[in-house]
């Protein structure tokens, strides 16, 4: 067995002077012009060893870390911090808060504007949900339908995306203007229906103003299913539908036997992520009610900010973001899940 | 020197450049590199030090383009201290500051509205003034006024905006109107008369969104000021027991009763409320003068005027004008104190006082300056006359939460409206119950 090269310090010089000479040398005669005591020769190869595992095992932690750290300093502390101040009293009004435990939590919890922000958002999450996906799915299958021209199905897939592609302030103001009580739906309502139904008081009126606000946010949010659905369908096999076809199934039993199914691991991912997100949903409702009139409108995003930035009560702002964090933890470890399952 | 080790250089070089650049950015004194792109190289006169002061405000948005940055500019030539403009619409700079204030990296100095100095000062993100005022030797006698905190000023107004009337006088004509209501039982008979005659007009409009409320400062509480009455006492709420609040509350009521008030009033922001009188929707608004230059440039056509607030049946005292102020205060945490008092009185001086007044169309905050209004519109010079005539008046200056305490009388308004509640006496009770616990 040949010895491997380790070189002490004192010998680097001389290895090196040696150039491109020695270097041509055949491998065996190297080793007998660089002779190195065999127990000093096994620790140095020992440490270097060491050295070389412990820089392989590190490598791609170091690959990471610029990740990890912004990942630290941008997700987790401050949720960290969001967590704490939920156990302190009036954090950040007063320089040393004292410490009260879940009392914040019961104080919400037991807050009847709080229960009601929880309806409203439940009013508001289910129904925008259901409606992006019957919508999403109607509008995916008609740009599907092969009974239609290429170019106007790209025509229509260019009207039915514009809503995605607006900001949520220029949603809000653009139907702001629509429901105003002289705005274009009431006039539309009574030239149809004459002038003696008045102007609805879309936004302003306690019966009307969640509806009205949900249906904004439908109208908002409904491409996005579209589109995925729309690719969905576009990977189901011809052949599947052939098959149906030949065994008689009409278009109902095609579409709940065949399509849905097919669908089903998009949908069921578009259907939590939607909800994580419509949860969430801040700046629609706040350009256009700011969950008036009478928090008739106010949901779990618009009650937080009131406590964070309209009573400074930082620390029950931060009771109510942990639940709504809850909450929406559950669902995304659910959708995990889903998504393990279905690998 | 093959590529790897070309690159290796190249990088390494280029990383030692970047350390340089940004230490020597960063030794232009405590600021941020972005004062380099603000010019002037300046010194403090006091540490040989570069001083650039952040300035957060909405004012630039709404004075004319480039007349803010003129004026720091000529204090930055005076003082050789830099002043960054932090620009952003009116509500984005209350969030800000809020934010600023929670995180403590609030702007050196911040232009505040009277209604945020309580909670900033209680929660020690503004500076007392009074203490730097004093280690300055500031003669506080020019100032028009401060608004303090537990006898301590926090915020000093730059300028002041008052909220008159404003009057449509063709729908006013259009119901055979021809002189101005000077009571509340006039002002509603036209109301009904404009409504009658123009059914797709209003004759009053009123903001109540919870988006901001200060529909309830602005649109209801001018009725009672008009009318010498107060909100609180002692600096204390007094909304029961107290028969001018009743008479208000129940006089917008009867308004809304009759079916003057511009539909759509609880989802309705300012702005939208000045939309609809540009429109020639309304016949009566109140609204901040400082509005008036958009609606002459909006409808160049609309013919208007303005007035002061019509008093209660039987007042014939002084009235009170509502004001709103662009106020400025000192960041707890700035490290320029001193640099940062030096450009508060340089925009309270007389001379930079009254150009910002004229520049805005607003009354001065210095009561030494001297605005030379010749050149401003004749509405405006009319409605000064009738602010001089009474006097200014904002109850919710300073005290605790005022945006929230809005927001519950709103609310508790809405359902008297909605009928939810009896009587104007149970919603000023609860009203009061709400108040008071902010006050504790």
């Amino acid at each position: 067995m040949g010895k491997s090269i380790s070189i002490k310090p004192s010998q680097t010089v001389k290895a090196k002077t040696k150039g491109r000479c020695e270097n041509a040398l055949p491998r065996s005669k190297k080793v007998r012009a660089i002779q190195v005591p065999e127990e000093n020769a096994s620790s140095i190869r020992h440490e270097n060893n060491r050295w070389q595992r412990l820089k392989k095992k590190c490598e791609p932690y170091f690959y990471i870390l610029p990740t990890s750290l912004l990942m630290v300093l941008l997700l987790i502390l401050p949720i960290v911090m969001v967590i704490c101040y939920s156990f302190f009293n009036n954090v950040i009004i007063e320089k040393s808060p004292s410490f009260v435990g879940f009392s914040n939590y019961l104080s919400i919890l037991t807050d009847s504007e709080f229960a009601n922000a929880i309806w409203n958002t439940l009013h508001f999450v289910c129904i925008s949900v259901v409606a992006h996906l019957i919508l999403g799915m109607l509008f995916a299958m008609l740009l599907n339908s092969s009974y239609l021209k290429r170019s106007t199905k790209t025509v229509f897939r260019v009207i039915y995306v514009l809503p995605w592609v607006f900001t949520a302030s220029v949603i809000a103001i653009l139907w702001k203007l629509m429901f105003d009580p002289n705005g274009v739906i009431n006039y539309l309502i009574q030239a149809v229906a004459g002038p003696g139904i008045g102007h609805i008081e879309w936004l302003s009126s306690t019966s009307l103003a969640l509806h009205a606000v949900t249906f904004i946010n439908i109208w908002a949010g409904y491409p996005f299913y579209m589109i995925s659905i729309l690719a969905g369908l576009q990977g189901i096999s011809y052949d599947l539908y052939e098959a149906s076809a030949l065994d008689g199934a009409n278009m109902p039993q095609t579409f709940f036997r065949i399509t849905v199914p097919q669908l089903k691991p998009i949908l069921i991912s578009l259907v939590m992520l939607d909800f994580v997100w419509t949860i969430q949903q801040f700046a629609l409702i706040w350009m256009t009610t700011a969950g008036g009139p009478i928090n008739a409108t106010n949901t779990l995003s618009t009650y937080i900010y009131k406590q964070a930035f309209s009573k400074y009560q930082y620390s029950m702002a931060s009771a109510s973001s942990v639940i709504v964090l809850i909450v929406c933890t559950l669902i995304a470890i659910f959708y995990v899940r889903h998504q393990k399952a279905s690998e | 020197m093959n590529f790897h080790t070309c690159a290796k250089k190249s990088f390494a070089a280029l990383l030692v450049a970047s350390l340089v650049f940004g230490i020597s950015a960063c030794q232009g004194g405590g600021g941020t590199s972005s004062e380099a792109s603000e010019g002037a190289a300046s010194q403090a006169a006091s540490g040989g030090k570069a001083v650039t002061l952040e300035f957060q405000q909405w004012w630039e948005e709404e004075l004319p383009s480039g007349s803010l940055r003129k004026i720091c500019d000529q204090f930055t030539k005076d003082t050789n201290i830099n002043i960054k403009l932090l620009s952003n619409p009116y509500a984005d700079t209350k969030t800000q500051i809020a934010a600023g204030a929670a995180a403590g990296t609030m702007a050196d100095v911040v232009g505040l509205d009277g209604s945020w100095v309580y909670d900033f000062a209680k929660q020690g993100s503004i500076a007392n003034l009074s203490d730097l005022m004093k280690q300055d030797n500031y003669d506080t006698a020019q100032l028009a006024s401060q608004i303090q905190v537990d006898g301590k000023a926090y915020m000093i107004p730059v300028v002041n905006f008052a909220y008159p009337m404003y009057v449509n006088l063709d729908l006013l004509k259009s119901a055979g109107i021809s002189e101005l209501p000077k009571t509340w039982a006039e002002f509603k008979d036209d109301c009904v008369a404009v409504k009658k005659k123009n059914p797709q007009a209003s004759g009053w409009i009123i903001q109540l969104s919870d988006n901001s409320p200060s529909g309830i400062q602005n649109c209801l509480m001018s009725w009672l000021w008009a009318s010498g009455g107060n909100m609180l006492n002692n600096g204390k709420p007094s909304l029961t027991n107290n028969e001018k609040m009743t008479k208000t509350v129940d006089f917008v009521k009867s308004l809304f009763d009759a079916g003057v008030v511009a539909s759509g009033a609880t989802s309705m922001t300012e702005a939208d409320m000045t939309e609809n009188f540009i429109n020639g929707r309304v016949a009566f608004m109140t609204d901040s003068l400082a509005h008036l230059v958009t609606i002459k440039k909006e409808n160049p056509k609309l013919n208007f005027t303005t007035m002061g607030v019509p008093k209660m049946e039987g007042y014939t005292g002084k009235s009170g004008m509502d004001v709103a102020n662009w106020g400025i205060g000192v960041s707890a945490n700035s490290e320029h104190p001193r640099e940062a008092m030096k450009f508060i009185e340089y925009l309270m001086s007389p001379e930079v006082n009254a150009q910002l007044a004229v520049l805005a169309n607003a009354f001065p905050g210095s009561a030494k300056a001297e605005p030379d209004y010749s050149k401003a519109d004749k509405l405006f010079s009319q409605t000064y006359d009738i602010y001089k005539a009474g006097y200014g008046i904002n109850e919710f200056t300073g005290i605790p939460t005022s945006e929230d305490l809005m927001r519950s009388y709103s609310k508790q308004f809405q359902l008297y409206l909605k009928g939810e509640i009896k009587s104007a006496d149970e919603m000023l009770a609860n009203v009061q119950n709400e108040w008071e616990k902010a006050f504790q």
